[in-house]
């Protein structure tokens, strides 16, 4: 009876190695005593089938059911008995016997049951429901399942893990159900298995068993430690070595993303800002708001996608949004370059101070006419990461925003010095009275210009709704940093831009974990203070006659 | 400008000075304390101390219309040497609380609810008035002194300097934000009681602190005239037109500049120092970016480039946010954008500016002379 019953098993489970098979196998021989072996060995057999193909699952789990009716439902009679060991009883069969076709019968019991039944029942529909999860077609499904298994703390829940482990497709899916089979292993009352599964996630840098080792290894060092206790504080403090050597370098790739997260962002920000401040030597301030209008360009397309078009085109308003918010900025930026900045040619700090007023009103605007904190609902597949190592978790959103960043770089690069528009742009920032003289209508370029770079400002706010609210003061969360970047790389080369943001968006990263958000921005501060020391025209300097302009 | 004309302009100047300094002096007060509280001439406490609130902003534009209207130099942090100054006050009369305080306890509020047990010991030069007062001054002017020697002497200048002085003010706001920096995180310094031991509360006190006020701007005016007048006014004036000749003149530049940076940093200190009491709060909202450039638009409106000017335009325009936020209080952030635009794009020369020319066409076709190289600024 029991050969056949381990044939069965062994020949189900497929464990990797015959270590945690011994395991397994003590951990069976531990609860014989108890359930009738026969039935266990159909229904076994029967659930292994059923997790094979979900449509074979829900006749062939009710025959189970049907098969093995008196005791379950003798069970289910059971758990709302008043004697509480008859009722714990019950639970551990439900729970070894049962599946997901008991769950709606389970809580319908837990509808009308008093609170000792609730409290009996939850573990064995948390169980049942999880088990039946991992064998779910979403691959989030399972993994949560998988996650969520070691919360209950029940060794069967093991053999569960291993098993569908064993048939997992996904990489990342698969090592959690590992993961869980080692941390329940951990609550063993066996030594030898605690230690194997010590070891064992060490090996698998399991960041959630760091809690448990932590607690081995203070019991190992009390004085009166058994020596069992030392040798699994050992195994403890050697895997907690491993994990935290891998967690530093996750760490580290996580703030270097971050740094070139935020790095792009700054980038299609000032990008912008440095042509027109290379082209006109305008110091636009309210560049930071034609940003926001490009915010909220994205929201009213959402809001009109919302009014107008079904649910399930909905995700199509972001790159609607896209032309959307770029046309409404650059408009916008055509227009304050025609009524304000136009009059202020050649007195920069004129204009620092009327586009510093525009951009006041336009912030009061949005304030008065949107209120105080909207938010823009991210498409579907912007949503969520992609985990790339143990550890390290990539937001697509971020991802995004990274990319956008080269494709601007890269659009600007073949707008400014692969077509004829660059050519006269750049002809007027290098001499603007000479490239007059020679026939370049340089009002027209400036005009085209100043709405060209207000669009980027656009596409940056566009962006900037994956990940932060809209709100009006959206624009004054970056313009600061912005200006530093400016600044840092010199006028008018595209290169300092794209090197300023990225040594200044990494370092803000880089500081931040160290001293916190607020100091970092004052070393980046003091940091471009001394670097002006070294460099005072910024990184890519202007050379000649143009210099002192 | 022609010499006689010169010469009217500064007698004009010189009888106007004294005519406002009058009626600031002596005037307004005796309005206060001795017309009934029902007349029509009669002006309130709390009108009276409102006053002396703007003519510490005054006291502000002062100092940044000599460093923007004179030397061309834009600074956007003036706010920053305003706080440092007020904080250096407010911790004193933080201190001065002492056991009237709500917890009734020695130390601060702010320090009680956020659990610090000693005093900090950046706190205890301002356990004395003396230290309060010179910390005011020298706190502003020491750190103006590093800051404009890093950036002048690597020749930062027009919009780079302006950018940096606006982080500076970002970063420091940033900074007094924080509850670690013992200085009453976000909600700053308040609820204090007295000074030097007057109540603060009392409306005597507050008329000592009015003329007192009066008195410090008048100085203040005379130390800028001075400068304004003497051949270092005449180089600064040179460097705000043509930085590049002054320094082919033999000069250097960056000196003057970081004198007269240091020196409205100073004059920013003692504005705010003389603001805490009168106002009885200081917080870090008056740091910031915003009310930084604030200052910029007062000196704007009323005409930079022209001590009273500065005065006039800190005046006006707070005289006119305080009436028109009581009627509109949405609509301030609109007209203060609006004025940053008209005056800048349309009156350069401001209010001030607008008199002059009105007057002047009156009197005599005066030969037009054109700010010559103006625009490099």
């Amino acid at each position: 009876m029991s050969d056949s019953m381990y044939s069965v098993k062994s020949g189900g489970e497929r464990l990797t190695d015959s270590e945690s098979d011994a395991i397994t196998k003590k951990w069976r021989s531990m609860r014989r005593g108890f359930v009738p072996f026969s039935r266990i060995v159909i229904i076994l057999f029967l659930l292994i089938i059923s997790q094979g193909t979900a449509v074979a699952e829900q006749p062939l789990a009710s025959e189970a059911a049907a098969g093995a009716a008196s005791p379950i439902e003798q069970a289910l009679l059971d758990i709302k008995s008043e004697d509480a060991a008859v009722r714990s009883a019950a639970a551990a069969l439900l729970i070894e016997k049962g599946d997901a076709s008991l769950l709606s019968a389970l809580d319908a019991i837990r509808a009308e049951a008093d609170r000792a039944t609730r409290q009996a029942i939850k573990p064995v529909i948390d169980l049942l429901k999880n088990h039946a999860n991992l064998t779910s077609d979403q691959s989030d499904t399972r993994r949560s399942a998988a996650a969520d298994l070691v919360g209950t703390g029940r060794p069967e829940a093991i053999a569960w893990l291993e098993q569908a482990a064993a048939k997992e497709p996904v990489w990342w899916v698969k090592y959690t159900m590992e993961e869980s089979a080692q941390l329940l292993r951990l609550r063993a009352d066996d030594h030898a298995i605690r230690v194997v599964a010590v070891k064992k996630l060490g090996e698998l840098r399991s960041q959630n068993g760091v809690p448990v080792l932590k607690e081995f290894v203070d019991a190992g060092a009390q004085s009166g430690a058994t020596d069992e206790q030392r040798a699994l504080a050992d195994a403890a403090h050697a895997s907690i070595g491993q994990i935290d050597a891998w967690s530093w370098w996750a760490g580290a790739i996580e703030t270097f993303f971050r740094g070139i997260s935020l790095s792009s962002i700054l980038l299609i920000m000032s990008l912008g800002l440095a042509i027109v401040f290379g082209l006109m030597g305008v110091i636009n301030m309210a560049h930071g708001e034609l940003m926001m209008i490009g915010a909220y360009a994205t929201f009213v397309t959402q809001q009109a996608f919302v009014a107008w078009v079904s649910p399930e085109m909905f995700d199509w308003y972001f790159p609607v949004a896209l032309p959307v918010a770029f046309l409404a900025a650059a408009a916008f930026g055509w227009l304050l370059e025609a009524t304000v900045v136009r009059f202020l040619y050649g007195r920069l700090l004129e204009t620092l101070l009327a586009t510093w007023g525009v951009s006041l009103i336009l912030m009061q605007a949005a304030r008065v006419y949107f209120g105080d904190l909207t938010a823009v609902i991210a498409p579907q597949a912007l949503r969520g990461g992609a985990q790339v190592m143990v550890g390290v978790y990539l937001p697509y959103n971020r991802i995004f925003i990274i990319i956008l960043s080269i494709v601007c770089v890269l659009g600007i690069y073949f707008l400014l010095f692969r077509s004829n528009l660059g050519i006269r742009v750049r002809s007027v920032t290098q001499n603007r009275n000479m490239s007059a003289c020679l026939g370049i209508p340089t009002r027209k370029v400036d005009s085209y210009t100043f709405a060209f770079a207000s669009g980027l400002a656009g596409i940056a706010g566009w962006a900037l709704t994956m990940v932060g609210n809209v709100d009006p003061g959206l624009g004054q969360n970056y313009i600061v940093d912005a200006f530093m970047v400016v600044v840092t790389g010199g006028v008018g080369k595209l290169a300092g831009t794209i090197w300023a943001s990225l040594g200044i968006g990494g370092l803000n990263k880089l500081i931040e974990p160290v001293s916190g958000a607020v100091y970092g921005k004052v070393f980046i501060l003091v940091g471009v203070i001394l670097f002006l020391q070294w460099r005072p025209q910024g990184l890519f300097a202007a050379k000649g006659r143009s210099a002192d302009a | 400008m022609p010499e006689q004309m010169v010469a009217r302009q500064d007698s004009r100047e010189t009888l106007s000075f004294y005519v406002t300094g009058l009626i600031l002096l002596l005037v307004l007060p005796l309005l206060n304390v001795l017309t009934p509280e029902d007349s029509w001439l009669h002006l309130s406490d709390f009108r009276l101390n409102q006053f002396g609130k703007f003519l510490c902003f005054a006291i502000l534009a002062l100092g940044l219309d000599l460093i923007w209207g004179y030397c061309g130099v834009l600074s956007m942090g003036q706010g920053v040497f305003f706080g440092f100054g007020a904080y250096c006050m407010g911790m004193y009369l933080a201190l001065q609380i002492g056991k009237e305080s709500v917890y009734g306890s020695e130390l601060p509020d702010f320090m009680v609810w956020t659990q610090v047990k000693e005093l900090p010991f950046f706190w205890y030069p301002f356990k004395s008035f003396a230290g309060a007062f010179l910390g005011a001054i020298l706190v502003p002017v020491l750190f103006a002194t590093i800051f404009g020697f890093l950036a002048f002497r690597s020749r930062i200048k027009g919009v780079y300097f302006a950018i940096i002085t606006q982080a500076l003010a970002f970063a420091a706001w940033l900074v007094f934000n924080r509850n670690e920096t013992r200085l009453g995180g976000t909600n700053g310094l308040t609820d204090f009681k007295q000074l030097l031991g007057y109540r603060l509360s009392d409306p005597s006190t507050q008329r000592g602190l009015y003329i007192i006020t009066v008195l410090a701007l008048g100085a203040a005016y005379l130390f800028c005239r001075w400068i304004v007048a003497s051949r270092a006014g005449k180089v600064l004036i040179a460097i705000r037109d043509s930085e590049s000749r002054v320094t082919f003149s033999g000069y250097t530049p960056w000196m003057y500049k970081l004198f007269v940076f240091v020196v409205s940093a100073g004059l920013a200190g003692l504005a705010g120092m003389l603001y805490v009491p009168q106002v009885g709060i200081i917080t870090p909202a008056q740091i910031g970016v915003l009310p930084s450039l604030e200052v910029v638009i007062w000196v704007a409106v009323g005409g930079r480039g022209t001590l009273i000017g500065a005065i006039l335009g800190a005046v006006a325009v707070n005289y006119g946010r305080s009436v028109l936020t009581n009627y509109f209080p949405e609509a301030w952030p609109f007209i203060l954008g609006g004025l940053f635009v008209v005056v800048v794009t349309m009156f350069p020369d401001g209010l001030l500016g607008m008199i002059r020319k009105a007057t002047e066409r009156k009197q005599a076709p005066a030969p037009v002379i054109k700010a010559e190289g103006r625009t490099a600024a």
